[in-house]
């Protein structure tokens, strides 16, 4: 995770060549953060504080899909097992140790990183269709162990009465709308740490294995190391989301760790935009809405729209919402603006901006082995 | 003694499931680069859509193995023509989230139909109770399972290497770019080939009806299987699916026997070792990647 001369030269070439452009960049950056910031901080004001809440952990659980869907180029079908772990973990050690829910929501999370630990040493053998395969079938043996270990984790009774330990504060405990503002900096903190991942010269590393798998390897890149890691890091990101919806519901359902879950997210991922952080929280409050709407208008087939969505984004709406919108925007500058961009595509980040979304309905076919010309 | 051959006769029988459904898999993923998601629901769309027939038009269970697998060719072909054809030129991560969303659209559509209980089989009176051979007595519906998708599988192997047909799909599977130089009209056999995998899917679910309870959700942890059954096997290839798919039953059958609450996991860490030791599977070649 060291950076490494070739991603800092770059960066100082960067930050030499487009001073004016990444100056921009970076107030269109900041400006979007403080709107989702004020957005967060309004939400359970406008919404039912429990649905704000389920938007917030989905959201935090789809950007960390997406440092692996979106900047590794890996599909994880078996995310479920990094945020159902977690909830499990958090679960017992709230109701056992009765610890202030934060640290019980850390314990989750690093569960969940070494539960990810063998996983991702095995899955990363296989590449592309193969790896979602491989993710999803061990993901599935802790929806098994889930199941089967009774005692533990209650088994298809789920793990009950899960409490909000917190300093002894009531209203934090009992109100979920304080328990909203509670948990929140948990949620921050998690994406500021996946910004920070997409962002480093280990971020870049990322990209560059998802654009061409030989060409990281020939300079000199320990391509599996760098896929071990990101999985890791995302199963963690993803067992935080997963352990604050598990101490905000108070309950921890098999649910959690069905592979319907894992494919929840990543329609929240696909549906937001891959390859764009912003794009999981957009996703997340579309998906989690939609389905709080459809729920409380007694409407029972939600797999029916679910499923829907997911065909049309794939057939029709490749880029997502926010990929769609970022798409738009940058079309509107016009060709003085894309020529900028081209020139410095590649070292563009060091101001800040994201690296260049996945775009993949731009190119089509392109697979870990194909060569960039 | 006897115990072990009950066993292996119930793991076979539970392979045959596998075995068949992933030669659909396999075929369809060695012609389309897809890996069809949904075929688990087309799995459970066979076990329901015979249940249907024998319930409305009295269709008995011989005759369900020849129509249902028909209708579900058709039903592949319209959702060749009208999905997944446009997908074929992107990355096969497209063409799975695809075939997911269709497979919760499949599920949910049969859940809200016909709830969430399961549908009544009768299976066909000749092959209740049991065959005695000498000390032997064995389950006659697990041996007529077991036979029947030994005969299956070696039809399409033989129609795989002995016709003009099964060497063109083996050519587009293995080579497509050779084949294509060679004059082959690749894609003239997708959408036939991805019927005939549906087909295959479909066969499986007919065969589980009377044997397995018949619910929306049955196809749900069978395709999980299936994935770990092609990942054993190697995807790209067909026999692999089938000896991998008999594997899967077997070592889920001594699993529940021996292992009772961890059948399901003993699948899977035959898995992690199959991947640790050959990463591309018992019979699968290692990709460009």
């Amino acid at each position: 995770m060291s950076s490494t001369p070739q991603t800092l030269l770059e960066e100082r070439a960067a930050s030499r060549t487009a001073p004016a452009r990444l100056a921009r960049r970076s107030l269109r950056t900041w400006g979007l953060l403080a709107v989702g910031l004020v957005a967060a901080l309004a939400l359970p004001w406008v919404i039912y504080p429990p649905v704000a809440m389920d938007i917030a952990c989905w959201a935090l659980f789809a950007v960390a899909l997406d440092i692996l869907l979106g900047y590794t180029g890996l599909l994880s079908f078996g995310h479920a097992a990094y945020w159902g772990g977690s909830a499990y973990v958090t679960g017992l050690v709230a109701v056992h140790l009765g610890v202030p829910f934060p640290l019980a929501v850390l314990a989750g999370a690093v569960a969940a990183m070494l539960i990810a630990l063998p996983v991702g040493y095995l899955s990363v053998r296989r590449a592309g269709i193969y790896f979602a395969m491989v993710t999803l079938a061990f993901a599935q043996m802790i929806f098994f162990l889930a199941n089967q270990w009774r005692d533990v984790t209650g088994g298809e009774n789920g793990l009950q009465s899960v409490p909000k330990t917190f300093f002894g504060i009531t209203a934090v405990e009992t109100d979920s709308f304080y328990f909203y503002y509670a948990a929140l900096p948990i949620i921050v903190l998690g994406m500021w740490m996946a910004w920070r991942i997409v962002h480093s010269p280990f971020g870049r590393v990322l990209v560059s294995i998802r654009d061409n798998v030989p060409r990281a390897r020939a300079l000199g890149y320990d391509v599996e190391k760098y896929k071990i890691a990101a999985f890791v890091l995302s199963a963690g990101l993803a067992g935080l989301a997963g352990g604050l919806f598990a101490i905000s519901h108070g309950f921890v359902s098999l649910q959690e760790v069905n592979w319907t879950t894992s494919g929840k997210v990543v329609l929240i991922t696909v549906l937001g935009g891959i390859g764009t952080l912003w794009g999981g929280i957009v996703g997340a409050a579309i998906i989690v809405i939609l389905e709080d709407q459809l729920a409380s208008s007694g409407f029972e087939g939600i797999g029916i729209i679910t499923g829907s969505v997911f065909v049309i984004v794939v057939l029709l709406f490749r880029r997502g919402v926010w990929g769609t919108a970022l798409h738009a925007f940058r079309g509107r500058r016009g060709r003085r603006g894309r020529r900028a961009e081209e020139g410095a595509a590649g070292a563009s980040g060091a101001g800040g901006d994201a690296p260049e979304p996945r775009a993949a309905a731009d190119r089509p076919g392109l697979s870990d082995a194909e060569v960039v010309p | 003694m006897n115990d072990f051959l009950q066993y292996t006769i119930q793991g076979l029988a539970a392979g045959s499931f596998y075995a068949i459904a992933a030669l659909g898999l396999a075929v369809i993923f060695g012609v389309l680069g897809v890996v069809n998601f949904a075929h688990g629901a087309c799995y459970m769309l066979g076990a329901v859509v015979a249940a249907v027939l024998l319930d409305v038009t009295g269709l008995n269970f011989w005759w369900a193995l020849l129509v249902v697998p028909l209708l579900l060719f058709g039903f592949g072909v319209v959702v060749e023509r009208l999905f997944v054809q446009w997908l074929l030129r992107l990355e096969p991560l497209y063409n799975f989230l695809l075939t997911f969303g269709l497979s919760l659209f499949l599920v949910d559509l049969v859940k809200r139909r016909y709830g969430v209980s399961g549908l009544p089989y009768e299976r066909p009176e000749i092959l209740t109770g049991q065959l005695t051979l000498g000390a032997l007595r064995l389950p006659t519906y697990q041996v007529f399972v077991f036979l029947f998708s030994v005969l299956v599988c070696l039809a399409v192997w033989l129609v795989m290497t002995r016709t003009r047909v099964g060497m063109i799909v083996r050519a587009a599977t293995e080579r497509p770019d050779v084949a294509r130089a060679l004059g082959v009209n690749v894609g003239r056999w997708v959408t036939p080939v991805f019927g005939f995998g549906i087909a295959l899917a479909g066969l499986a679910g007919v065969l589980a009806a009377p044997f397995r309870a018949i619910t929306a959700d049955m196809g749900s942890s069978f395709i999980i299987i299936l994935f770990a059954v092609v990942v054993i096997g190697g995807l790209g290839s067909i026999v692999g699916a089938v000896v991998a798919g008999f594997l899967v039953g077997l070592v889920e059958a001594f699993g529940q026997a021996y292992a009772q609450n961890f059948s399901q996991i003993v699948i899977f860490v035959l898995m992690a070792v199959v991947v640790l030791l050959r990463p591309a599977g018992l019979f699968g070649r290692e990709e460009r990647a």
